[in-house]
């Protein structure tokens, strides 16, 4: 028996819950080395996360992004490109989302201007990941770096045009100005009191859509089909017809679209304005997530809320322990990238062994 | 314009303090990629030599403890990088990317612990390398150029400088004049025919990474304990990137790479120089944009000369032996 064989629930489940569980480990014992109790701290994480209601809305809240960014990290790597400029195309797609916003938010009614923001976030969004993916269908640019570079370009930019053009006269903040009232998305506190106010918002329900149209499309349609073949076999999709530097093109367009919405919920649905840094690493979060989840919607679904818990726990855990700062989480974020994707088949060969054991 | 409106001088010199860091990732990149194994972990070692060198050397008062040290760490993670690519067979750049992200986290957690100074660690003082004064160099000083050529350009750095420089000749011996340099390449372009030959592929990679490891971690001792003085969070800033685009930029081969790292170290150079400065009819360039001419070169770099390039053969290819 190899890996292939393996029965799926054991690809499928036993070994990222292993994988995962391995990531916390390491983790739990750097939280030791540092002179804080694991337990403790994960006591404290679940309660402020999960038990709490204003907690619990602001994890759904943080996934909801993530969400966004999982997937396009997912669609990219279900054609084998390894897309790691989410950041980058999440971040340009909040400028897109904030010129059409700063354009028509005095003149639009709110049914007409958010989706003219969520257009302006997925167009911005798809153009930033358009250019690695022509230089790589085109050029043959390695499109790992080239993601990497455009997130280094990205920022230097956007810190260019919010610092010159869109912070108001007579402001400090380095952001752009506030939006219009009918710019913001309707906040599910409104309807749900017990969530308090929190900026959970309807891009939650946008995001859980996005996941089942992901589904549809990958497993239930022909141009699903050709993006899998292509992920797992160049040669073979081009054999069988598929147009390849058109192919990679589309979907790293598409992956950038995600990614740029995943601006809609930390834009329109929070602050109501462009910030310096505001993407603060959701893009790298997605990374981890499509990894973790296996690129399949119910698994970026749980890893997204997952990372939800973990940034929002972490934020409480910051204050109460002040050595175990959130950038914990970005450490955490690369130790589960490394189990869950680098070195996803470390349990195999025992799982194979058990199973063939029982089976005698 | 004259040479001292162009600050060429002091740009030269600048250039020829950037390329080290980039030198030593890149070297260290050769020896990774050239057995096989994609480097793109070189960012992540930058960063972890450059705090664990900064840290222990702050600790001890001792910069060469510092540099022994951060070599420690960075030898630590190319083995991690070795064992996912080597014998997990994983994806080679999840490992590194991987890698990359942890050590962001890790080094920003770890340095607030230690020192609490928002993830900085303090001024190193006299715990820095100290810079090499050539002999004759007070007697030339005051000659016109080549006081400048002798004290400056040529004289007065780290040893690590020179090290860096004197890696170049010896990466390109190795490689291509000893017997563990061909068996190395013959395990980045056939690793079933350098097997046939009674080559282990999987030793030789794990050599190859554990002398990438040592090399990289001089770039990062280099960045804070002779550049800056100190470790800063992601002061790394996509060095170790810059270095895979230069030995692509070089086709991977050692000479060719370390012009690619001068072009760099020169471009940053550049950069530096044209802060603040008004230029004729293009005006200030500020500084936000000037920061990207590094990030766009490598774009530009990479898009004009990919498709001329020619990668080791079997690169990220895990190996698994035919029976």
């Amino acid at each position: 028996m190899t890996t292939n064989d393996m029965p799926r629930w054991a690809t499928g489940f036993v070994l990222p819950i292993l994988n995962l569980m391995s990531a916390l480990l390491v983790a739990a014992l750097v939280i030791h080395l540092l002179g804080e109790d694991p337990l403790e701290s994960m006591q404290i994480l679940i309660n402020s996360a999960v038990v709490n209601p204003e907690g619990l809305s602001y994890t759904l809240f943080y996934a909801s992004t993530f969400i966004f960014t999982g997937l396009a990290v997912s669609i990219a790597m279900q054609a084998g490109l390894f897309n790691i400029g989410a950041e980058g195309q999440m971040y340009f797609g909040g400028l897109g989302l904030t010129l059409a916003m700063l354009a028509f938010d005095a003149s639009l009614p709110w049914y007409l201007l958010i989706p003219t923001g969520i257009i302006g976030a997925a167009l911005f969004g798809a153009l930033w990941a358009f250019i690695p993916g022509y230089l790589q269908a085109k050029r043959g640019s390695h499109i790992v770096v080239t993601t990497i570079m455009f997130n280094f370009i990205c920022a230097s930019l956007m810190n260019f045009v919010i610092v010159k053009y869109l912070i108001p006269a007579g402001e400090q903040n380095t952001a752009s100005r506030v939006f219009s009232a009918a710019a913001e998305m309707p906040r599910l506190g409104n309807w749900i009191t017990v969530l308090g106010d929190t900026p959970l918002n309807i891009s939650f329900f946008f995001a859980i859509i996005s996941l089942v149209i992901y589904g549809v499309v990958m497993w239930r349609s022909s141009w699903g089909y050709k993006v899998r073949a292509l992920g797992l076999n160049q040669h073979a999709a081009h054999y069988a017809g598929v147009k390849i530097s058109a192919m990679i093109i589309i979907v790293m367009a598409i992956s950038g679209a995600l990614a740029g919405l995943g601006s809609v919920n930390s834009i329109m649905g929070s602050t109501h304005y462009l910030s310096l840094n505001f993407v603060g690493g959701a893009g790298f979060v997605g990374i981890a997530i499509a990894l973790m989840g296996r690129q399949h919607p119910v698994g970026i679904f749980l890893s997204s809320v997952l990372f939800g818990a973990l940034i929002q726990g972490g934020f409480d855990l910051s204050l109460e322990k002040p050595n175990i700062p959130t950038e914990t989480f970005i450490f955490i974020q690369g130790l589960i990238i490394l189990f869950c994707g680098a070195m996803e088949n470390l349990y195999a060969p025992a799982i194979i062994k058990l199973l063939k054991s029982r089976k005698g | 314009m004259t040479f001292e409106d162009l600050h060429l001088g002091s740009i030269l010199v600048s250039t020829v303090r950037n390329a080290p860091v980039l030198i030593f990732a890149a070297m260290a990149g050769l020896f990774a990629e050239r057995s096989g194994v994609i480097d793109i972990g070189l960012e992540g070692k930058i960063l972890a030599s450059a705090f664990v060198s900064a840290a222990v050397a702050f600790a001890t008062r001792n910069p060469w403890l510092g540099i022994l040290a951060g070599m420690g760490v960075s030898v630590l993670l190319a083995m991690l990088q070795g064992f996912v690519a080597i014998t997990q067979k994983g994806n080679q750049l999840v490992g590194g990317i991987a890698i990359n992200i942890a050590m962001s986290g890790l080094t920003f957690v770890l340095a607030q612990y230690f020192f609490q100074q928002g993830g900085r660690t303090p001024d190193l003082g006299e715990a820095r390398l100290f810079d090499v004064v050539l002999p004759g160099s007070a007697a030339v000083a005051d000659v016109p150029f080549l006081g400048w050529f002798y004290t400056k350009l040529i004289g007065g750095h780290s040893v690590l400088v020179y090290l860096a420089f004197l890696l170049v000749p010896l990466v390109h011996w190795f490689l291509y004049h000893s017997r563990f340099g061909l068996r190395l390449r013959a395990c980045g372009e056939n690793p079933h025919a350098a097997d046939a030959a009674g080559v282990s592929v999987e030793r030789t990679r794990y050599a190859a990474m554990l002398i990438a490891g040592i090399l990289c971690s001089f770039s990062g001792a280099y960045l804070a304990i002779v550049q800056s003085g100190f470790f800063l969070r992601d002061m790394s800033a996509g060095a170790g990137y810059l270095a895979l685009t230069a030995m692509v930029f070089g086709n991977w081969r050692p000479v060719y790479t370390f012009l690619g790292c001068l072009m760099f170290g020169f471009f940053g150079a550049v950069q530096i120089q044209l802060e603040g400065v008004d230029l004729p009819v293009i005006g200030r360039i500020p500084g936000a944009l000037i920061q990207m001419v590094p990030y766009v070169v490598t774009v530009i770099v990479l898009a004009g000369l990919m498709a001329k390039s020619v990668a080791p053969k079997a690169i990220g290819v895990p190996f698994v032996k035919s029976r």
